[in-house]
């Protein structure tokens, strides 16, 4: 059981090994074979750690696995070891699965690119990171996998560097996770400073005795993690990178910045969730973030037109969400929408990519438009992960977005104002994305005829992963349908060992007002039902049955037009405010403290000892007499000391 | 007659050869000064094992002579080299050890 | 005045005589025949103190075999006393080295008359009479192959290697083996030259 952890990770470590070292000369089915067999098999053995963990009784399900002592230094005492307990056991079962059905998509999306290999290594690298981030048991080895997963997302990012907008959205994503980085690593220090350990079980169990509830300290740790989360999870400040990053190939898109590794912030802060409930104002402050990334992502995303940018900034909007469930203490709510956001999400971006594959790799929407009968499956899959991230009943959206705009309303932490924003932006999603399928999928065929010559639907090793997820952005949801039905909430109970909360205070409560509060439940879930399908019902209007209604709308409104389609020039403005002072600061720093100043310097000092080496360099003449001359007047001298003293 | 006439005269001896060593340009020349500079010092030796009353002395200038008679073939047969390469026996061009 | 003295004196000065023209003629060839002169007069010295078999080796070894070496050099390499030898030392720097000489002399005479103390009477005074056999080659010969037995070992392996070493410094290169040499330099220029452009 618990000794069979390092599999997991191991597997894809050794087909990044595999195919990273022997890159080039390994034909394509072999490198194709190595990267999904590794990932493949270890799903298999999450599958396995999973039904081991269950068998065990439900409050000792936490499995470590120590392998050695990676940083004994000291206090400071850190292990390569992995933690299996509910909570990395669902991030490992998503990551693997989600990620064996993204690397079999990518042999058919990738089969025409000669860089398959690097692609493949790097995919398998990334695999490594993700499942060493969620399953290390402490924060510095978490932050390897961390670092790890960031480094894999700028070499994918910029995977067609040859491509100027690729390279640079690389290094912008690069750069702007350095910035969280730091609000991680700093918040790690306090934590070790005041705590003295970095494991997580020991400093979950030591916190409340260390830390004072909602004390500055925990709150500042709080604060410095958010930080890191927000760099990772795309979260206001930080987002501008994650819309760049779709510069990468689509499965990467699908993977990496919409399935995993963005999920990581709200996979750290469940992890943390100890020290949360412990800081409410910072509680406070990653719900507020969370909303208003939410909201604010989703505006935007009404206006683009590129396919993969409206799914960018919808993840980004869906993160929102789920940090807004962390920050009303539900984590359990904002790890239930990452998992089915995983599924709905990455079919998303595999269907935009089977489309773009299909288009001969345009991605404008405005060119696009009656692929519907084209392409079937494609269609057919994301109109079903349109609907689940909408949030029809039924669909594994509804149940995970419902619970947090419930928990955001109802929960202790909450809020009247939060979860009148998430209800907005729960009409704004079912918006934009039936907006996609409508510009998409139906009207009039806008492609050129050589595009629409070449349209077809994707190979099956395309839509297979497809077809999977589909089904899975149904059902996916049913392990956690709220207590409001009458039912168990399974996911919930899996997780409440694992994450602190107010779930007692939280039962008692439901139990005390379970009358009013389940018709209250009913009453929010029915109206943002009703207006996912208002919403559904105007993109119809506006973009399937009147199109030229949009336009006139958009002539009308054009100047909140040009401010959304220019993403409210956030991009601008960081350049104006952060990036160009950097820019000419580090040219100041450059070209008259380095060069003329630290430089001049140092080659003066040189100048001076080359001048005076030039003289002393006189004495060796390589005058063989002269030598011997010295060397007499050597022994003359040492004989007449010797002699008279 | 004293030993101590004899110490002195391989003194002389001993710094007419380190003069020499200083003042010759011709390298053969400078490699017979340092053989005259090892034989006074086998002289002292010699001196001193006659003043002594101890064989010693001899075995060492045995050795000595041994030693001076391989020094002088490496040493010549380097000479040989270097006139071949350079066509000199002026020590004062050989001088490329500066580099 | 004794023979004694007498034989010390002639052959004293006949050393310094021959020491002192070997440092200053020209020609390489006399160069070799003072010092020849040289030898010859301190194997007397040798003989007189007893050291019999030494004076023998001396002149076998020294005049016999490694003066002939130097002579035979000197024609091989076919020197006159007429090779460019670069301008002379200027008077300075020739006085001076002089003086180091001398300097180095008065120092000698200073440490032979210090390490005596002046009252050792087995350095300063007359040497007394000695065994018959001192210094025979039965007395030198013992002394070798027993408590010198391992350096007088080494001095062979010494010899071997001084040989060894002489022929292969001075082997003339065959024509096969400059040919190689020749390529591999032209190969590496070639290279380098290559890496600039």
């Amino acid at each position: 059981m618990a000794e069979y952890i390092y599999l997991v990770p191991l597997f894809p470590l050794i087909g990044f090994l595999i195919n990273g070292l022997l890159l080039g000369r390994l034909p394509r089915a072999a490198v194709n074979f190595i990267a999904c067999a590794s990932v493949g098999l270890s799903f298999i053995v999450a599958v396995m750690l999973f039904f081991d963990l269950r068998a065990l009784p439900e409050g000792q399900r936490v499995l470590e696995q120590v392998l050695f002592t990676w940083i004994p230094s000291g206090a400071l005492q850190v292990n390569i070891g992995f933690l299996l307990d509910p909570l990395s056991a669902v991030m490992i079962l998503v990551v693997t699965g989600v990620g064996f059905l993204i690397h079999i998509y990518s042999t058919g999306y990738m089969s025409h690119d000669p860089g398959f290999g690097r692609y493949f290594t790097y995919l398998n690298l990334f695999t490594f990171s993700m499942l060493v981030l969620v399953l290390a048991d402490s924060f510095p080895f978490m932050f390897v996998g961390w670092e790890g997963v960031g480094l894999c997302s700028y070499l994918l990012i910029g995977f067609w560097f040859e491509k100027k907008s690729a390279s640079d959205a690389g290094k912008k994503a690069f750069i702007v996770n350095r910035i969280g980085d730091a609000g991680f690593l700093l918040g790690m220090f306090i934590i070790f400073w005041q705590v003295g350990s970095l494991q997580f079980t020991e400093v979950m169990a030591a916190a409340p005795a260390v830390f004072a509830a909602g004390g500055a300290l925990v709150t500042t740790v709080c604060i410095l993690l958010f930080v890191g989360a927000t760099g990772k999870s795309a979260q206001i400040p930080l987002y501008v990178w994650l819309p760049d990053a779709m510069e990468g190939p689509t499965p990467v898109s699908a993977l990496i910045h919409a399935a995993t590794m963005v999920t990581a912030g709200v996979y750290m802060l469940a992890r943390s969730s100890v020290l949360y409930t412990m800081a409410p104002d910072a509680l406070a402050v990653v719900a507020i973030i969370g909303a208003a990334t939410a909201l604010f992502a989703a505006t935007i995303g009404t206006a683009q037109n590129d396919i993969k940018r409206v799914l960018a900034y919808s993840t980004v909007s869906q993160l929102g969400y789920m940090f807004l469930a962390c920050g009303v203490a539900a984590f359990t709510a904002g790890i239930f929408h990452l998992m089915t956001h995983a599924f709905f999400k990455a079919l998303l971006f595999l269907a935009a990519g089977s489309v773009i594959h299909g288009m001969s790799d345009i991605q404008d929407m405005r060119q696009m438009g009656g692929l519907k009968k084209y392409m079937p499956i494609t269609f057919i899959t994301m109109l079903l992960a349109t609907l689940a991230i909408a949030g029809i009943p039924g669909f594994s959206g509804f149940f995970s977005k419902d619970e947090i705009l419930w928990k955001s309303f109802s929960s202790s932490h909450g809020h009247i104002l939060l979860w009148i924003i998430g209800f907005i932006t729960a009409g704004l999603t079912a918006f934009y994305m039936f907006r996609l399928i409508y510009m998409t999928f139906y009207g009039k065929e806008r492609m050129s005829d050589e595009v629409k010559h070449h349209l077809h639907e994707s190979p099956r090793s395309m839509t297979l992963p497809l077809v999977v997820l589909a089904v899975l952005s149904v059902i996916g949801g049913w392990v956690g349908i709220p207590h409001v039905f009458g039912v168990t909430n399974h996911f919930e109970h899996w997780l409440a060992p694992v994450i602190a909360g107010p779930h007692q205070e939280a039962a008692s409560h439901a139990l005390a007002a379970a009358g009013s509060s389940a018709a209250t439940e009913f009453l929010l879930m029915g109206l943002t039902v009703v207006l996912v399908l208002f919403s559904i019902f105007g993109a119809y209007m506006l973009y399937k049955k009147r199109p030229e209604l949009s336009t006139s709308l958009a002539q009308k409104f054009s100047g909140l037009q040009a401010l959304l389609v220019n993403k409210y020039y956030v991009d601008e403005i960081y350049g104006a405010l952060v990036v160009r002072p950097i820019v000419t600061g580090s040219v100041f720093l450059w070209k008259i403290v380095d060069v003329l100043f630290i430089d001049g310097l140092i080659n003066g000092f040189a100048a001076i000892y080359a001048d005076i080496s030039q003289v002393a360099r006189r004495v060796q003449t390589g005058r063989i007499r002269s030598y011997a001359t010295v060397f007499v007047l050597g022994v003359v001298a040492m004989v007449g000391y010797f002699l008279y003293w | 007659m004293p030993v101590s006439a004899f110490l002195v005269l391989a003194g002389v001896l001993f710094a007419i050869g380190a003069v020499g060593v200083l003042i010759s340009r011709n390298i053969i020349v400078l490699f017979m000064c340092v053989e005259l500079m090892l034989n006074s010092a086998n002289l002292a030796l010699i001196a001193f094992s006659r003043a002594l009353h101890v064989v010693d002395g001899h075995a060492f200038v045995f050795l000595v002579l041994t030693v001076a008679a391989a020094e002088v073939a490496v040493g010549l047969a380097m000479v040989i080299t270097i006139f071949r390469n350079r066509e000199t026996i002026n020590i004062d061009r050989i001088s490329i050890l500066k580099w | 005045m004794t023979l004694d003295v007498a034989i010390f004196f002639i052959s004293a000065i006949v050393a310094v005589f021959g020491a002192t023209m070997m440092i200053t003629v020209r020609n390489p060839v006399a160069s070799v025949l003072y010092l020849l002169v040289s030898f010859a007069a301190q194997a007397v010295l040798f003989i007189q103190l007893g050291a019999l078999f030494l004076g023998v080796v001396l002149i076998i070894v020294y005049v016999g075999a490694i003066l002939v070496l130097f002579l035979f050099v000197v024609m091989l390499l076919n020197l006159r006393g007429g090779e460019d030898l670069g301008q002379p030392s200027r008077p300075m720097s020739r006085f001076s080295k002089y003086l180091i000489g001398a300097l180095l002399l008065v120092e000698l005479v200073f440490v032979i008359r210090g390490s005596a103390g002046g009252t050792d009477q087995t350095v300063t005074g007359m040497m007394g009479p000695v065994v018959e056999t001192f210094g025979s080659v039965q007395d030198v010969g013992m002394l070798l192959f027993t408590t010198y037995l391992y350096p007088f070992e080494l001095t062979g392996v010494l010899l071997l290697v001084a040989i060894v070493g002489a022929v292969v410094i001075a082997k003339r290169e065959t024509e096969r083996e400059a040919a190689q040499k020749k390529q591999l330099v032209e190969e590496r220029g070639h290279s380098s030259e290559e890496k600039v452009s």
